[in-house]
């Protein structure tokens, strides 16, 4: 996909303040082309949280403009925007799946935003939506675990299922908050590389925030570092230096964790 | 990749939501067996139409008697009435928990000998199963009309209701922490004080105004079957048809009732 | 817990400050007053005389209560039959009622903070803090004698009950699942009834169970006011001092506690 492609997302000047006066976000511009598997990283408190929130307005930025496919989010209405919200998939640190119900029916959560409430109510999902989601289970290995309650899968099952109920969506973009932040390493390492298999496959564009650098330098073609709201890093992995760490995180001996992007094999440990 | 080997279209049509009970038989027959109750209760209500059409003119007199209320003309009865209660509630709140203890201690598996396991379990086990207005006729029985009788049913239902809730905690207890201050050599009631006690104090203040909150809206309607209190007050206005003064009390309890029900809030809140 | 200095330089360990022990002792003489005086003003309400025959007053009692009446049993069944059907018709009512106010007084689902859920909080506290007793008081006055006006008793004091256990359970959710599934797009009943509905299906059926189990005891006491069920036949006998069939009632409304207990265990443990 050529990089001079009109953006899939573009953020222009997004401001968000906390009602207690902290300044989230402080005027980040970013353009997130189609297809691009992007990492943000950034110390507790940068504000790639709340970025991610704002793209899709789960938290409502408070200045700024956010355009997804050349629509403006920002100023959207209630309808128009959860019309919008379903072209972005969101997955979740905690997997945030609906702990009560089956792993099916967390599944085609996903299509909520194109079903009817009594429909949905009833669990009346039209037959495509149903042989989409035991496709993608059985993408991901757990087609035999359909009607198993969610609360009784391992955390890297339940990402799993987190991972397919945001495809159901039929998403551009996908919104990736702390993946891995629960899970053992080399389940996040398995994790990482689903999403990014994914993506591939489907030539879905992911803003993924993760907290280990070394997951994000080798999953992701492009890293953005944030700090105190504020853009500090834009480039690719290679590019990511200790001068550039000590940018987004501070002053810190960082010669190991550069070095750990060489060897391969190594399992990664989280940094923070 | 098992996506080849799996048929999603196959699976999609053989889905279905998983019912809360697994067998249809016995999931029929649960419904069909309420359904049947429902109808067979709801058939053998006898409403006497006429006289509920006749009582329309009373419900309107007692809607009436809320504006304004009148808290004067019978103010002695409803100030005595609102008395007995409250000493009512104090002293059966006090002297149930200071009995509660006890009680708790022999009905705790882990602590005592199986007779006096025995024995306490009956006693909570009499004062759960019958309603205080039970409790109170009896005791009026014998000891005469009167406050003393709803003490004496107040206590009573207090201990049953303290003790089965604190034994449950007892027996919950950290089985390492009492096993290392029996280790030091304390004698039992060492042992209790400074293994059990502590463990179980937050829950003992919690459960002890909660108890206080319960008392007081118990106290209130014992004066129906002659046990003292505020009831006593509020039947003789419902019997005479002041309505106005009914509709005074009905307002006091329900102040009353705020009040206990924030401080019991309040304090519960500070142990926890 | 005070490291006190002494004039040797040794620290000394106390619990407390003399301050302090002064204000804890000072607490506990005042409770223990406050117990006395109330106990006092009780006691001025108590002709001790018929007091101190209470030994023989019940042991009179017992003797005269057995053996039961075991023929009375035959002319209760119909009455235990109205008393289940308060109980749990009551409860029905109660739960179509209290669960759309749960849902209008809990912060996260209210439509309104500041006008509707002021109201509903009211309506709960008010149905609350009046026992179903007195309840059945006013409905008995208003609809004259019977069940319906036991079911509805039941049904007003429970709403509040069920309201109120529930709108706690409501604001106690994940609030990550329910974000989720706003995430995806879905629209507010759909995020109702897919993430918050599943969430609190565990307290509610407990709470209902709970609260049915009570409705059982309760309902044994409203015949006393005359609103249905065995407390009718309680009433009569007592007025009759027919003992030994008070006995019987007591041994029917046991068997009835412990059945319910029994079922309402089995069902809180099928559903969570």
């Amino acid at each position: 996909m050529p990089e001079n492609a009109p953006p899939l997302l573009a953020i222009t000047g997004l401001t968000k303040r906390y009602a207690t006066g902290d300044l989230a976000l402080n005027e980040v511009s970013l353009a997130v082309p189609p297809g691009q598997v992007m990492a943000l990283i950034g110390p507790s408190g940068a504000g790639k949280s709340t970025l991610i929130r704002c793209v899709n307005r789960l938290v409502e930025p408070t200045s700024g403009q956010v355009v997804l496919d050349g629509a403006e989010l920002t100023t959207l209405g209630r309808a128009a925007l959860r019309r919008a919200r379903r072209r972005m998939g969101m997955i979740f640190q905690e997997y945030a799946l609906v702990e009560r119900l089956t792993v099916m029916e967390n599944v085609l959560s996903g299509r909520l935003g194109y079903t009817g409430f009594w429909a949905s109510w009833f669990r009346r999902f039209p037959r495509r939506d149903v042989e989409e989601a035991f496709r993608l289970l059985a993408r991901v290995g757990l087609a035999h675990m359909a009607d198993k309650r969610a609360d009784a899968l391992s955390g890297g099952q339940r990402q799993r299922v987190g991972i397919v109920r945001a495809l159901m969506q039929d998403p551009a973009l996908l919104l990736v908050d702390e993946p891995t932040a629960s899970l053992d390493p080399k389940t996040s390492r398995q994790i990482m590389r689903l999403i990014v298999e994914l993506c591939e496959e489907r030539g879905l564009a992911a803003i993924i925030n993760i907290h280990d650098v070394a997951l994000a330098q080798e999953f992701a073609r492009r890293i953005v570092g944030l700090r105190a709201g504020r853009i500090v890093f834009d480039g690719t992995p290679e590019t990511l230096d200790a001068a550039a760490l000590t940018a987004i995180y501070g002053e810190e001996d960082w010669s190991r964790t550069i070095r750990r992007i060489e060897a391969e094999d190594s399992v990664a440990e989280p940094v923070a | 990749m098992s996506a080849t080997a799996f048929d999603a279209a196959a699976a999609a049509r053989a889905w279905r939501p998983p019912p809360l009970i697994s067998s249809p038989l016995l999931r029929y027959a649960v419904y069909l067996g309420a359904l049947a109750y429902v109808v067979l209760g709801v058939a053998t209500v006898e409403v006497n139409w006429a006289r509920a059409a006749e009582g329309m003119g009373r419900a309107a007199g007692f809607l009436g008697g809320f504006f304004p209320p009148d808290f004067v003309s019978k103010g002695d009865d409803i100030f005595e009435g609102l008395m007995e209660s409250l000493t009512m509630t104090v002293v059966s709140t006090a002297l149930g928990i200071a009995l509660s203890i006890p009680v708790a201690l022999g009905a705790s598996r882990n602590l005592a000998p199986l007779p006096i396991y025995l024995f306490c379990r009956g006693i909570i086990a009499v004062s759960r199963t019958f309603q205080e207005i039970i409790i109170a006729i009896v005791f009026v029985a014998m000891v005469g009309f009167g406050p003393l009788a709803g003490m004496l049913t107040l206590t009573f239902a207090t201990v049953g209701f303290m003790a089965k809730l604190l034994a449950e905690d007892i027996e919950d207890i950290e089985r390492a922490q009492a096993e290392a201050v029996r280790a030091t050599g304390a004698g039992w009631f060492s042992w209790i004080a400074w293994s059990v006690l502590p463990q179980v104090k937050p829950r003992l203040i919690g459960l002890s105004a909660y108890r206080l909150d319960i008392n007081f809206r118990e106290s209130a309607v014992l004066g129906l079957v002659g046990a003292g209190g505020i009831g006593d007050t509020l039947n003789t206005a419902f019997d005479r048809y002041e309505f106005d003064t009914a509709a005074a009390v009905l307002l006091i309890i329900i102040a009353i009732v705020l009040v206990c029900e924030y401080t019991s809030g309040w304090i519960r809140r500070k142990v926890q | 817990m005070p490291i006190l200095e002494r004039a040797g330089g040794m620290p000394e360990w106390k619990r407390r400050t003399t301050a302090q022990d002064m204000l804890v002792w000072t607490g506990w003489l005042a409770g223990v007053a406050l117990a006395v005086a109330c106990f006092q003003f009780i006691s001025d309400r108590t002709i001790w005389a018929f007091v101190w025959d209470a030994p023989t007053q019940g042991a009179d009692l017992v003797s005269r209560m057995f053996p039961p009446r075991w023929s009375y049993a035959e002319q209760l069944w119909k009455p235990l039959w109205d008393t289940i059907n308060i109980a749990t018709l009551g409860t029905l009512l109660a739960i179509v009622i209290g669960v759309p106010l749960a849902f209008l007084a809990a912060h996260n689902t209210t439509p309104s903070v500041l006008f509707v859920r002021p109201v509903v909080l009211f309506i709960i506290v008010a149905s609350r803090s009046i026992n179903s007793l007195i309840w059945a008081l006013i409905l008995v006055i208003i609809l004259g004698p019977g069940v319906l006006a036991g079911i509805l008793a039941i049904a007003l004091r429970s709403i509040g009950f069920i309201a109120k256990l529930l709108y706690e359970a409501i604001e106690e959710i994940d609030p990550s699942q329910v974000e989720a599934l706003r995430a995806s797009g879905a629209s507010n009943p759909q995020v109702l009834a897919w993430g918050m509905v599943p969430q609190v299906m565990p307290a509610f059926a407990g709470i209902s169970v709970f609260r049915w189990d009570i409705n059982i005891r309760e309902a044994t006491v409203l015949g006393l006011v005359g609103a249905g069920g065995i407390g009718m036949q309680l009433e009569a006998s007592i007025n009759t001092l027919a003992w030994p069939q008070v006995t019987m009632i007591f041994l029917l409304i046991l068997g009835m506690v412990a059945v319910s207990e029994w079922l309402s265990a089995r069902v809180r443990h099928a559903i969570i």
